[in-house]
């Protein structure tokens, strides 16, 4: 009885998870006529319409691919600059280090919306409107507190005595970087990319500033900014939504425990 | 072949003073012994010694250079830590390996000098495994061999031993005498366990709060100690300690204690030294047995004596019980007196 | 006497992440302070120094108090919901059970989809008439039509989306609850509502309470999840702060008066913060 009542609990929350994005699903296999009636709520028959014209249609494809370009470019830079400074803040003398993490974190507590304005203007000025560098380079700025965040308590967790050592060993601080405490931080360092990945995908208000043009635009733009002649194509909407969520879905399918890693990291053990 | 010199050497952090104005020459091929309470400022020193913590002022040399400002990498010294600090990704061979492939040592050299180093440390079935599949012991050894293989000028080892088993512990002792015959090189070890002290060392020094307490041959510090620290921390059990005007009214000791009749002194007697006895005999005293402990070949007893709780030793058999009465006696040549005020040892 | 080699060059590693943040953080915050200073039309190519003015303007803009109202009502529901839902899944998920992984990457998903894609998912499971909420109500309900039903429509998104991170956070907080204290205090004769409240609640509290600085902090400055959603409409009636400030700068293009909103927005994320540092601090004791 208890096992039934727990179990019953399981499938509660599960569907309460799942389905929307089930329904958008359902949604982007059903023919034009069907999305326009309830019920039947399964397609039948269904289509594959929708996904035939996001991809005829629509630039997607080219969306898709800045947001590879935008997302693997700031995971990349943000981690290793991210990186770097973790080891040191967790392994290095330096004065103020508390200080200096704690000026870290609070950044990441600015709101997006109170550097969007400057940073525009910056960008304009720069002539970088509309190009993916101007999203690079915010997105790692934006998930550098997070990264340092989680790295810097993912080096703290190698024993200090393992730096020593090779120090000792004749390594200068940059070899037991590479050497040592690279290698010996990989999994947390896996843990962040993703993190920061996911947020770059995900990121909106900045996209949405910066961009004017499918030259640039990333998947979140172009799902809001979705082009619809009278009416808002639902169709369409939603198997473009379930084609930008499959990478995603994919990650924490395969990822799950290493992303929860990396967002437990530091916020539980303080 | 290195002779290291401490020059007035002080550190602090923040204000605190960890250690203060040391001055201390360890010969060349000596095995040296920084022995004394956690926080007494031992491991500071081997830390300094490596270069991996900066001096406040003060200098510490190599046979007459300074080494201030060598990285660490540079100073042709090798370390054992405490928690061995095998690199966990590579296997036995890579971390031997490592400290000749950061010198860059051709391969072929890197491989024979493994081969070598783990044929005398018995190590050579577990060169392709990882350090976390080996036994506290094994790590232990490739630990040791990691900082021989590049043979260094000075070894530095800080409390090897204590992660060991009690068992172990006493085998490892062994092997260090062992390797520091095969490699007579300057060896400063750092421990908190009197015993491996003593047992191990050339010399030892006895550290407290951030000061040199006493510094000499292991005989030479049991038999005389310096000071009360010195006499409380080496021996085990600990001296038993006396004020010192209870004694003047003892016939066969008040000879010998009469030239400090006028000042304030504490006696200290070693529990090995007191010898108890089941009967009264010429020149016992006597005291209420408060505790009894046998380890097999001995056996400790508490006494209370004149307001004092002091310990001595019997033989193997119990002659006694507890609240009977007890007597012992204090071999005048074995006590020792310490001025009660400075500590410091009268004779 | 300094050791020369003694700092490690530290700073070597740390300089491209300081100089990142200084530049793509820092500056900008520092310049947004100024740009609410002046009065700046990006359009007429005006930009002129007028004092507080921006500053005076808002105490009267009733746009923007309604905006503060309803980020106001939006942050405190929406974290409220997710710390109830989270800390009850959290519960409901610290035990030992079979497909335990699996459960976890489902709860993993609604945290994972992009909010922009969430918010369109939403639209349509809201749509009044072709929607699947109003079907299984069997209701003809418009959900963001509506103004007071809008805000809560939002409301609810947002706790969809959310709810898996405090669920995660909170699943990690008690994994460091010692299990024996459970049996110690069950020997004392402890029911379990008395475990609740005098074990697993105390001693998640410092986890609790971060993710209550996380979440407020985030919810705070909700742009995407409400703009997609409903663009701020009907009637401003789920425009929240960051939305106001948005069209004012971007739509409207008046960078000055724009800037000074979304200094507002800062100040009061600051402010949160500041008052709730002291909390953090006490608990972690």
């Amino acid at each position: 009885m208890k096992r039934l009542v727990f179990a019953a609990l399981l499938m509660l929350v599960s569907l309460y998870c799942l389905g929307p994005f089930l329904w958008q699903g359902l949604t982007s296999l059903k023919t034009a006529a069907d999305l326009t009636r309830l019920p039947p709520l399964l397609p039948h028959p269904p289509t594959l319409e929708h996904y035939r014209s996001i991809f005829a249609g629509h630039p997607l494809l080219r969306i898709i691919a800045n947001s590879f370009i935008v997302a693997t470019a700031s995971t990349v830079l943000a981690l290793s600059i991210g990186s770097l400074a973790a080891f040191a803040l967790a392994k290095l003398p330096v004065p103020g280090k508390g200080a200096v993490l704690l000026l870290v974190l609070s950044t990441s507590m600015f709101p997006p919306i109170a550097t969007v304005s400057p940073l525009y203007l910056l960008i304009r000025a720069a002539g970088l409107r509309d190009s993916p560098v101007s999203l690079i380079l915010t997105y790692t700025s934006f998930t550098l507190p997070l990264t340092l965040w989680v790295l810097t308590h993912f080096f703290r967790n190698i024993p200090d005595e393992l730096y020593r050592a090779a120090r000792i060993d004749g390594c200068t601080p940059w070899q037991s970087f590479t050497r040592i405490m690279l290698p010996l931080a990989a999994p947390g360092i896996f843990a962040t990319a993703i993190l920061v990945f996911i947020f770059s995908w995900n990121e909106f208000l900045f996209a949405l500033t910066f961009t004017s043009t499918t030259a640039s635009r990333t998947i979140p733009v172009g799902i809001a900014l979705f082009p619809g002649l009278h009416e808002i194509p639902w169709g369409e909407i939603a198997a473009a939504s379930v084609v930008v969520t499959l990478p995603l879905l994919f990650l924490v399918f395969f990822f799950q425990r290493r992303i929860i890693e990396g967002l437990t990291a530091g916020a539980v053990k303080g | 072949m290195t002779e290291i010199g401490f020059h007035s050497l002080c550190k602090k952090f923040k204000k605190t003073s960890v250690i203060d104005d040391l001055n201390l020459t360890i010969e060349n091929r000596e095995f040296f012994t920084f022995v004394g309470p956690s926080g007494c400022g031992k491991s500071t020193i081997l830390n300094m010694v490596a270069g991996l913590e900066s001096i406040t002022s003060g200098m510490i040399t190599f046979d007459g250079h300074s080494i201030d400002g060598l990285p660490p990498g540079e100073r042709d010294i090798a370390m054992v830590f405490q928690s061995y600090a095998l690199y966990p990704h590579m296997t036995v061979r890579e971390n031997l390996a490592f400290p000749l492939s950061v010198r860059k040592v051709p391969s072929a050299d890197r491989q024979r000098e493994v081969e070598k180093i783990a044929a005398l440390l018995a190590l050579t079935p577990f060169l392709s495994r990882l350090p976390r599949e080996l036994s506290g012991g094994q790590r232990q050894r490739v630990a040791l061999g990691r900082a021989l293989i590049r043979k260094p000028k000075v070894f530095l080892m800080d409390e090897p031993l204590s992660n060991l088993d009690a068992k172990l512990r006493i085998e490892m002792r062994t092997e260090l005498k062992r390797l520091h015959r095969e490699f007579p090189v300057t060896t400063i070890y750092v421990t908190h366990d009197q015993e491996e002290a003593m047992a191990l060392s050339d010399r030892i020094a006895l550290l407290h709060e951030g000061a040199l307490r006493q510094c000499g041959p292991p005989q030479e510090v049991y038999a005389a100690p310096a000071n009360l620290f010195s006499a409380g921390f080496i021996g085990s059990p600990p001296m038993n300690f006396i004020e010192g005007t209870l004694l003047l009214d003892l016939p066969f000791l008040a000879s010998r204690l009469a030239e400090y009749r006028n000042q304030p002194f504490i006696a200290g007697i070693r529990p090995t030294d007191l010898r108890i006895t089941g009967e009264k005999r010429e020149n016992t005293l006597s005291g209420r047995v408060l505790f009894l402990e046998t380890t097999g070949e001995t056996t400790w007893i508490d006494l209370e004596w004149r307001g004092n709780r002091i310990r001595g030793k019997t033989g193997p058999v119990r002659r006694t019980a507890r609240d009977e009465t007890a007597y012992f006696t204090i071999p005048p040549e074995k006590l020792h007196l310490f001025d009660k005020s400075s500590g410091e040892r009268l004779w | 006497m300094t050791h020369r080699k003694g700092k490690e060059g530290a700073f070597l590693f740390l300089a491209p992440a300081l100089l990142i943040l200084a530049g793509i953080t820092l500056y900008p915050l520092l310049h947004v302070f100024r740009l609410s200073l002046h009065r700046r039309l990006l359009i007429f190519d005006i930009s002129r120094f007028v004092g507080p003015e921006n500053y005076l303007y808002l105490l009267g803009d009733t746009r923007f108090r309604n905006a503060l109202g309803n980020t106001i009502y939006f942050t405190v529901l929406s974290v409220l919901l997710e710390l109830l839902f989270g800390l009850a899944i959290a519960l409901l998920l610290n035990r030992h059970f079979r497909g335990k992984g699996l459960m976890r990457t489902i709860i993993l998903i609604p945290w994972a989809i992009p909010t922009v894609v969430s918010a369109r998912m939403w639209e349509w499971l809201y749509n009044p008439d072709f929607g699947l909420l109003n079907h299984l109500l069997g209701f003809r309900i418009n959900w963001l039509g509506s103004p007071f039903l809008a805000l809560n429509a939002a409301v609810a998104m947002d706790v969809w989306k959310t709810t898996p991170f405090v669920a995660l956070l909170l699943t990690a907080g008690l994994q460091t609850i010692p299990r024996d204290l459970y049996g110690a205090a069950r020997i004392d004769g402890a029911g379990p509502w008395t475990l609740f409240r005098k074990i697993t609640l105390p001693l998640l509290m410092p986890v609790i309470l971060v993710v209550l600085l996380f979440r407020t902090l985030d919810a705070f400055r909700v742009f995407d999840a409400v703009y997609v959603l409903t663009g701020g409409g009907p009637a401003n009636s789920t425009e929240t702060l960051s939305i106001y400030a948005y069209k004012i700068l971007f739509q409207t293009l008046q960078f000055g008066y724009g800037s000074a909103i979304s200094v507002m927005v800062f100040l009061c994320v600051g402010l949160f913060t500041l008052l709730f540092i002291p909390l953090l601090r006490r608990r972690k004791v």
